[in-house]
């Protein structure tokens, strides 16, 4: 079974996707971009897996797996050393994008498609905001 | 008479205008009638320039005011039949909009014959860069020089194209969503969101119909080998973010034409002329210098 091999990320990533809701819920030109966004996504960072509520682009709840009836919309899916790379400061090529990864083959975009393609622009600008964050802050 | 401002007050200083005009030439394409939207600046050896899928030659307005630029070349750019300015033609609204090497190719050699441009230099960016690729194949005895930017013969596409025209999905914003991942982190923001902005101005399925030509009816590899760069030389340059069209894209286009000259950018992404002007300069300028020395 997939949830028994769950485990938390390494420390430096778990605190970029804790500070996620603070960065997301703080910027209010954001919130407004994702206005008409209330969707749940799974992202998972090597065997490590985080649901995502977001409700009119606000992130309403973030809670590490394992979750014994997990359900979401869509889910993006990369190894820990890829969301290391996407969220430097200053990205190298092939990292500096979710397209950029998926396009390499390290990161995968599955599920209903339709909430993140509809909502592009705010769910990339979501998923880079832990590369405005310092390490661990 | 001085000019007043919008308050009423005359202003110390008239306000900076761009030396770029614009017009409207009419043509013949494919048997129809069409009315393209071009611009152009500067004088000397005429160097057409070929904006992105899903754009328009608005992309090219810095090199336009490039002193450096315009001193020695007559730069122009055109909006593909469909984009910008150019209108697209009668009976458009029953039909679907699809870009084909063969139409690509007419528009380019028309709109050079209606300008009476002498053996011009034809600069291209991505779709821009792979039908400068097919120029130098079939007529590269009609150009001065070819410049590719973003060019390859064949790329691996990355995302599904019905996304970008379907009503439930603004085509506007999906298809700035898409690019925006395309461009250099180190580009400056506004330069970044300006290009975004002529994305999200295309049509409705526009950008997805020049994607036809990029991914289906364009494919180059097997052919690139043919060109011959003694008689029109080939210059290809790539941002190292392209992810769309890659260094090693290009590298490998490269190794199969002889005489070409390839670079791959620092810090620039798909839309080098856009998204970070002086970075592009930087590598455009000795280009262009040795395009005219040559004569």
């Amino acid at each position: 079974m997939a949830k028994e091999t769950e485990r938390a990320p390494a420390a430096d990533l778990a605190a970029r996707v804790d500070a996620l809701p603070t960065l997301v819920n703080s910027d209010s030109w954001l919130i407004h971009r994702g206005r008409f966004v209330t969707t749940e996504l799974l992202l998972e960072l090597g065997r490590g897996a985080y649901y995502l509520a977001i409700e009119r682009g606000r992130i309403a709840a973030l809670e590490r797996g394992p979750r014994p009836m997990p359900s979401w919309r869509f889910a993006l899916r990369a190894g820990e050393e890829a969301w290391r790379r996407f969220w430097q400061a200053v990205p190298e090529p092939h990292y500096h994008d979710l397209f950029a990864m998926a396009k390499r083959g390290e990161l995968s975009i599955e599920g209903d498609l339709h909430p993140f393609m509809a909502n592009l622009l705010y769910f990339k600008e979501v998923l880079a905001a832990p590369r405005r964050e310092r390490h661990g802050a | 008479m001085p000019r007043r401002g919008a308050s009423g007050t005359a202003p110390d200083m008239a306000a900076p205008i761009d030396p770029i005009i614009g017009r409207y030439v009419h043509v013949s394409l494919s048997g129809r009638p069409h009315r393209l939207y071009f611009e152009e600046a500067g004088e000397g050896i005429p160097l057409v320039c070929l904006h992105t899928a899903g754009a328009d030659g608005r992309q090219f307005r810095h090199l336009m005011t490039d002193r450096d630029v315009t001193d020695r070349f007559r730069v122009l750019t055109f909006d593909l039949p469909w984009h910008g300015k150019s209108t697209p033609p009668e009976g458009w609204q029953r039909e679907e909009y699809r870009l084909t090497t063969r139409a690509y190719t007419e528009a380019i050699r028309v709109f050079c014959a209606a300008l009476e441009l002498e053996r011009p230099v034809v600069l291209g960016c991505s779709i821009g860069g792979r039908i400068v690729l097919s120029l130098a194949i079939e007529h590269g005895a009609e150009f001065r020089a070819l410049i590719g930017l973003e060019a390859a013969d064949y790329q691996a596409p990355w995302y599904d194209t019905t996304w970008l025209h379907r009503p439930d999905v603004h085509g506007s914003e999906v298809c700035a969503g898409l690019v925006s991942g395309m461009m250099a982190p180190q580009s400056p923001e506004a330069s970044r969101w300006e290009t975004l902005w002529h994305y999200m101005q295309g049509g409705p399925g526009v950008f997805k119909g020049d994607l036809y030509f990029y991914r289906v009816d364009g494919d180059l590899r097997d052919r690139v080998g043919a060109i011959d760069t003694a008689r029109c030389p080939l210059y290809l340059l790539t941002g190292e973010y392209d992810f769309s069209c890659t260094p090693e894209d290009t590298l490998r286009t490269a190794r199969q034409i002889a005489g070409v000259e390839t670079q791959i950018m620092k810090e620039l992404g798909h839309f080098p002329m856009s998204e970070n002007p002086a970075q592009f300069r930087r590598y455009i300028l000795p280009v262009l210098e040795r395009i005219r020395a040559r004569g």
